[in-house]
Parts: structure tokens; C-alpha cells; sequence
């Protein structure tokens, strides 16, 4: 009976913004020194559905719209987190960190090492990320490289709504600062419909995943993809089209990229041989070479074929044609994948 | 005292405004029924409209030239139609298409007409410091000039634009900071961001004057910007006004306002700063019949722009390469550089 239960439990789906707020919401009830704070979560409850219900719950004092300051605001995050607080502070979308960039990359980041580890940041900094809709240069960007460049930050991002609650739950746990980044177009947002993929089952308990630990999304023996966030899901439909023709790709899921789980993807190019990665962010300087790199220098010997699939590195276009061309798509995957393949 | 041409121009701007929005707002929801989806049907992406907020365009735009320059935020049409922007290759531009203003690339929120000294972001308050550039290089070139940066009045708690104001005032530039006021930054209302509910006195910390319009009352702006643009023209520095308008519709296309009062709707829909304007015109004379030739000329010109923009060719994909550079690298070069290094000959 209890066996019972607990499938129907698991049974539940929910969308991907539906998870981060169950785990933001026992996260909030359990410690009343986690709150959030960001532009339009409170009545609104996010653009994108990130706080939807939080304000029925928690009130004003705990689920703070602030003005359009992101300086001072997710400054403030610092200074309360220094303080010993909890707090979550969402940019609306990630492309606006350049008005902040101070206080995420010389504060927020370095804070603890400045200080010798005397003070530390437990703070949580989520933003909306990503294209696919036609929101041109300002509006699109994933900047996954460049969060991730600058020491000091655990970098999340999450592709389903399993992963988005367990990663969640360790994020506000993590004594660190922590930057989860969620692409909207996953998130289940009704006038954004998000793909077959991020909508899983979620248990109802609260549980972690920790950090540093990429999911083999799907396990194959000719070639290793390697991605995150929406193009986990472009990747898988990939496979399944290589698979007709007999090409069978494993697809790790990075989750996230600081800690970066190279054992993972070490393991998978010993067996396959052919590593492709996938990137929603700009082709130069960022996870794509970096992944390729942390797998040259202690496996190079594994490596029969390389190939990388990003944003070639231009601005966003708005024209659909045009933001079509440089966000990779599944075809664009699959190709990459029969040229490593045929190598 | 007004002269009877400004007030037919701004009309005219106010009502195709209008009317251009009404138009986009159509084609725009076009394709995305019965099921709203952002990245479908013939213009994708966000659209901000700015019905409600066209006084404060029409009436500081009137004191402008074309070598003015004008930054508006992301909700930029008004202010782009009022500054004289090529109505028909801006249509194109939302539209995507190869011909406009920015070949495809920029979208509804990233316009650039350099001919008409117009540009925006959508970042919110980042059009200010451009502006304030802008203002730069004219007194730096001793012409008289003058920039206008356009802002929400959610934008006014930005450090972009207090350090805007900071720079422009301590160098005495040319500059004019419009912030119009529609109450809303997305849903808060302007009391849970500021305590301060007459954002023109911002300006008296940077020792600039302040100047607010209690109305969005066209001819009270075109009076109070008269003052603020000539005072930069003049060479003696910028000024901050603040012009209350009212917002008509969601922040965005799409935006359930669920959020907002209804009866905070109902007013703004019952302001009209369109008729307000055309009373003022028949008080100085005009008939009714002069204002529907007006606004049957703003129809035809904007039903004429949209047509045009959906006719032309969408940009080809490998479009999307260019433009990133207007001197694009060409790879490594082996060539010797052309100077010699100064000294260390030894």
C-alpha cells in the first residue's frame, strides 16, 4: 500500500517552473531566513512563472518585488547572505546582469576568497535564460560561459523538472553562491510552450542533487553528446533520429557546469570514442571548448572525432530565418554527430 | 501660446501613433489564436505598446530637428514616429524583413534610424547614457545640438540613468531626461518602488531643474519642453521632466494584468490625451472635418507602411553572419606592422 502510494507520488508531473517553486516554497517553510526577492515575483509571480503561488503563501515580507535597481538589490543579497541569510534573487532575464555585473562577479563571487574564507555568500542568484522566440540581442542570450568563467560561483542549470527540484533544494542549501540559470523556454509558461521533455515526474519530498553530478540522459555506444539545458531535449531528439539509421548516442546532460562532472563525460568518450558538444551559448572562449579541453588533456588517447555545435559567435538576430540559423537545432546535432560518426 | 501648425503636428503624430499601434497590435495577435504563443505568427517576440503615452513624445519631439537625437526605452514607437523615423522600413524592421531598419536584426525594442537621430535599447535606462554622449559630442564640436533620452518612470531608480543626470548636469550638456509616467513598471505601481511620487525631483539632488506635467496633456508638454530644450540648445544645460501619461494595455502583448485593478484600467482607458488635443485644436479654429482628414492621412500612411513592410523578402539565414563588425577580421595576419617602435635600438 505504502509501495502504492509512493508510485502515485511519482506519478505526479509537473512543469519545470511548477518544481522550482515547490522547492523554493519547503525550502522557505523549513528556514525562515530564505526569501526571495526580484522584479514582478510577488503579485505577478514571475514573467515566467518562476514565484508563481509564493506570495499567497509567505506574504510581501518574504517574496519581495524591488524596484528596477539590480544593483542595489542583488548587492543586497550579498549583504544579507554575508549576514547569514538565505536569500534568492532572480534577474528577470540573465541578458541583464550588465547592469549589476559588480556586485555578481566582484562581490558576490569573490567575497568569500577575498576574505579567506572568513565570510561566506549563501546566497542564490536565478535568471531566465535563452532564444527560440524571437526576442532579439538583448532578450536571448543562455551566457552559461560566462558565468561559469569567473571563479567563485557554482553554476546550475537544470533540464527537466526533476532535476530543476533537487537542484533547486541544493542551491538554497549550498552555503556558496550559487547562480541557477532556467531557460524559459522549458519552463511549461502557457504562452511559451515549452517542448515533450521538461515535464517529468516529481516526488513531493524534498530531495538534492548534488552538484557536479551530469545525468546520462540516454545511453548509447557510437558517440558522445554533451549539453544542457533546452538542448538536452533537442539532443535526444537527435538520437532518436540517428538511431533509425543505426547510430546509437549517449546524451549526458551536464546539469551543471560548476562543479563540472568531466569523470562523466570521460567515461562515455572511452566508450565511444566521438564527443560532440552542444551549447545555446556563443561558440568562442566557452563550455564547448571547455569541455573538449578537459577531455584532451587527460583522454586524449579516447578521442577519435570532435565536434561542437553553438552559437556562432554573432548578437542574437531577432528575424525568425536568421535566430533560426544560429541556435542549433536538432538537425544541426544530428549532422555534427554523422560527421563524428563518419570521421 | 501655440501655434496652430505645432498643434495640427502633434495630432498628427498622436493619431498615427495610435493607429500604428492599433495595426500592430492586429497583425501581431494574428497567428498566435486560439492558443497565445510569443514566438508565432507574423511578428515573434515581445511588443510594447505605447498607446497612452503619445503626449510626451508629440509634444517634446516638436522642439527637435533632425540632427536631434532622441534614446527611447523598450516601448519606442511614439517616440520613433514622433521623431521623424521612416515609418516605412521601422514596420519592416518589426516585421523582420530584409528592408528594415536594421535588416531583421534588431526587432520592435532595438530600432536604429541614424537619419533621424533615433535609437533604443531594451534595456531599461540604458538609452540614458547615450543620450548624454550625444550631448557630449555636440557641445565638444560647439554645435547646438540636443539629445532627449526617454525613460519609464520605473527606469528612474537605475543607476544608469541617476548617473546620467550626474554627468550631464556637472559637464552642462545639452541633454533633456523625458520620464513618462504610466504608474506601472510591469506590476508595480510607481508607490512601491519610489517614495518619491513626482520623479522630476530627482533632478534637484543634481542641482538641474525638474519640471513634472500633472497631465499627459500634450500642448502643457510641448510648453514645458519648449523651456527644457531650449535651455540645452542655449548651452545651459540639461533639465528633467516628467510627463504623467496612462498605460491603455499590458506591459507587454500577452500580459494578463491580473495584477491590476480594474478600475485602474477603466481610468486609463477613459483619459484621452488624442481628444484633449483635439479640443485644443477647435478651440483654435479647426473643424471636425479637418480632424478626420488628419487622422484619414495617418491611416492611409500606416495601412501603407504595413502593406510595404509585408511585401518585402524575409532576411536570408546566412544573413545572420554579418554585421558584426563593419571591418570583420579576416583571420590571422603574418604582415609586418607598418610603424617602427619608438627607441630600443640598443
Amino acid at each position: 500500500m505504502a509501495q502504492e502510494e509512493r508510485r502515485q507520488v511519482i506519478d505526479r508531473e509537473l512543469t519545470m517552473s511548477r518544481a522550482m517553486v515547490e522547492a523554493i516554497a519547503h525550502e522557505m517553510r523549513a528556514d525562515d531566513e530564505v526569501f526571495y526577492m526580484g522584479e514582478d515575483v510577488a503579485d505577478y509571480g514571475g514573467i515566467f512563472d518562476s514565484t508563481e503561488g509564493l506570495l499567497e503563501e509567505f506574504g510581501r515580507d518574504r517574496v519581495m518585488d524591488v524596484p528596477i535597481s539590480e544593483t542595489a538589490y542583488l548587492g543586497a543579497a550579498v549583504g544579507a547572505a554575508q549576514e547569514g541569510m538565505r536569500p534568492v534573487a532572480e534577474l528577470m532575464f540573465v541578458d541583464f546582469f550588465g547592469v549589476a555585473m559588480d556586485q555578481i562577479y566582484n562581490q558576490m563571487a569573490k567575497n568569500t576568497y577575498m576574505s579567506g574564507g572568513a565570510v561566506n555568500v549563501p546566497m542564490v542568484l536565478t535568471a531566465a535564460v535563452g532564444g527560440t522566440y524571437n526576442d532579439a540581442a538583448q532578450h536571448s542570450q543562455t551566457l552559461y560561459g560566462t558565468f561559469a568563467h569567473l571563479p567563485g560561483m557554482k553554476v546550475v542549470v537544470p533540464s527537466t523538472a526533476y532535476d530543476a527540484k533537487g537542484l533547486m533544494h541544493n542551491a538554497i542549501q549550498d552555503d556558496d553562491p550559487v547562480v541557477y540559470l532556467f531557460h524559459k523556454r522549458l519552463m511549461g509558461i502557457g504562452w511559451m510552450p515549452a517542448p515533450d521533455g521538461p515535464k517529468t515526474p516529481v516526488p513531493e519530498e524534498e530531495y538534492t542533487i548534488p552538484f557536479g553530478s551530469a545525468d546520462v540522459k540516454r545511453e548509447g555506444d557510437d558517440a558522445t553528446v554533451v549539453t544542457l539545458g533546452l538542448h538536452v531535449h533537442r539532443a535526444l531528439e537527435a538520437a532518436d533520429a540517428l538511431a533509425e539509421d543505426g547510430i546509437d548516442a549517449e546524451v549526458i546532460d551536464l546539469r551543471t557546469l560548476v562543479p563540472l562532472d568531466t569523470e562523466t563525460i570521460r567515461e562515455s568518450v572511452a566508450k565511444t570514442g566521438r564527443l560532440v558538444v552542444v551549447d545555446e551559448d556563443y561558440r568562442s572562449y566557452g563550455v564547448t571548448g571547455e569541455v573538449i579541453a578537459s577531455v584532451a588533456e587527460d583522454g586524449l588517447a579516447d578521442l577519435e572525432a570532435v565536434e561542437r555545435v553553438a552559437v556562432p559567435d554573432v548578437p542574437l538576430p531577432y528575424a525568425r530565418p536568421m535566430e533560426n540559423e544560429v541556435v542549433p537545432d536538432s538537425d544541426d546535432i544530428e549532422s555534427a554527430v554523422r560527421s563524428a560518426y563518419d570521421a | 501660446m501655440v501655434l496652430v501648425s505645432e498643434l495640427r503636428e502633434m495630432y498628427e503624430d498622436m493619431v498615427t501613433a495610435r493607429y500604428y499601434e492599433e495595426r500592430l497590435q492586429e497583425e501581431y495577435l494574428e497567428g498566435k489564436q486560439p492558443a497565445f504563443d510569443i514566438s508565432a505568427g507574423p511578428i515573434p517576440g515581445e511588443l510594447h505598446l505605447a498607446a497612452g503615452q503619445e503626449a510626451a513624445a508629440a509634444g517634446v519631439c516638436r522642439h527637435l530637428r533632425d540632427d536631434d537625437t532622441a534614446t527611447a526605452p523598450h516601448r519606442p514607437h511614439h517616440v520613433a514616429i514622433a521623431k521623424g523615423v521612416d515609418l516605412k522600413r521601422m514596420t519592416a524592421e518589426i516585421f523582420g524583413r530584409e528592408n528594415g531598419l536594421s535588416s531583421g536584426k534588431g526587432g520592435h525594442m532595438h530600432l536604429f534610424d541614424p537619419d533621424a537621430g533615433f535609437a533604443c535599447s531594451g534595456i531599461i535606462a540604458q538609452g540614458c547614457p547615450p543620450a548624454v554622449g550625444a550631448g557630449l559630442a555636440a557641445k565638444k564640436r560647439n554645435e547646438d545640438g540636443v539629445a532627449v533620452a526617454f525613460l519609464g518612470e520605473g527606469a528612474i531608480s537605475q543607476g544608469a540613468f541617476l548617473e546620467s543626470l550626474n554627468l550631464a548636469a556637472v559637464q552642462r550638456l545639452p541633454v533633456v531626461f523625458v520620464v513618462e509616467d504610466n504608474d506601472w513598471a510591469i506590476s508595480m505601481p510607481k508607490g512601491r518602488v519610489t517614495d518619491v511620487a513626482d520623479g522630476s525631483q530627482r533632478a534637484a539632488g543634481f542641482d538641474m531643474p525638474g519640471v513634472r506635467v500633472d497631465y499627459d496633456d500634450a500642448t502643457a508638454v510641448y510648453d514645458a519642453a519648449r523651456e527644457a530644450v531650449g535651455r540645452a540648445r542655449a548651452g545651459n544645460g540639461p533639465t528633467l521632466l516628467e510627463v504623467q501619461v496612462h498605460r491603455r494595455m499590458g506591459h507587454f502583448m500577452g500580459d494578463p494584468e491580473s495584477y491590476r485593478p480594474e478600475e485602474d484600467v477603466e481610468a486609463a482607458q477613459a483619459r484621452d490625451s488624442i481628444e484633449r488635443l483635439a479640443e485644443d485644436l477647435r478651440g483654435a479654429g479647426l473643424e471636425d472635418d479637418d480632424l478626420e482628414a488628419i487622422r484619414e492621412d495617418a491611416r492611409e500612411r500606416v495601412d501603407e507602411a504595413i502593406e510595404w513592410a509585408k511585401e518585402q523578402p524575409e532576411p536570408e539565414p546566412d544573413a545572420a553572419h554579418e554585421d558584426v563588425f563593419v571591418n570583420p577580421p579576416s583571420g590571422v595576419t603574418t604582415e609586418e606592422p607598418t610603424h617602427e617602435l619608438a627607441g630600443g635600438d640598443d
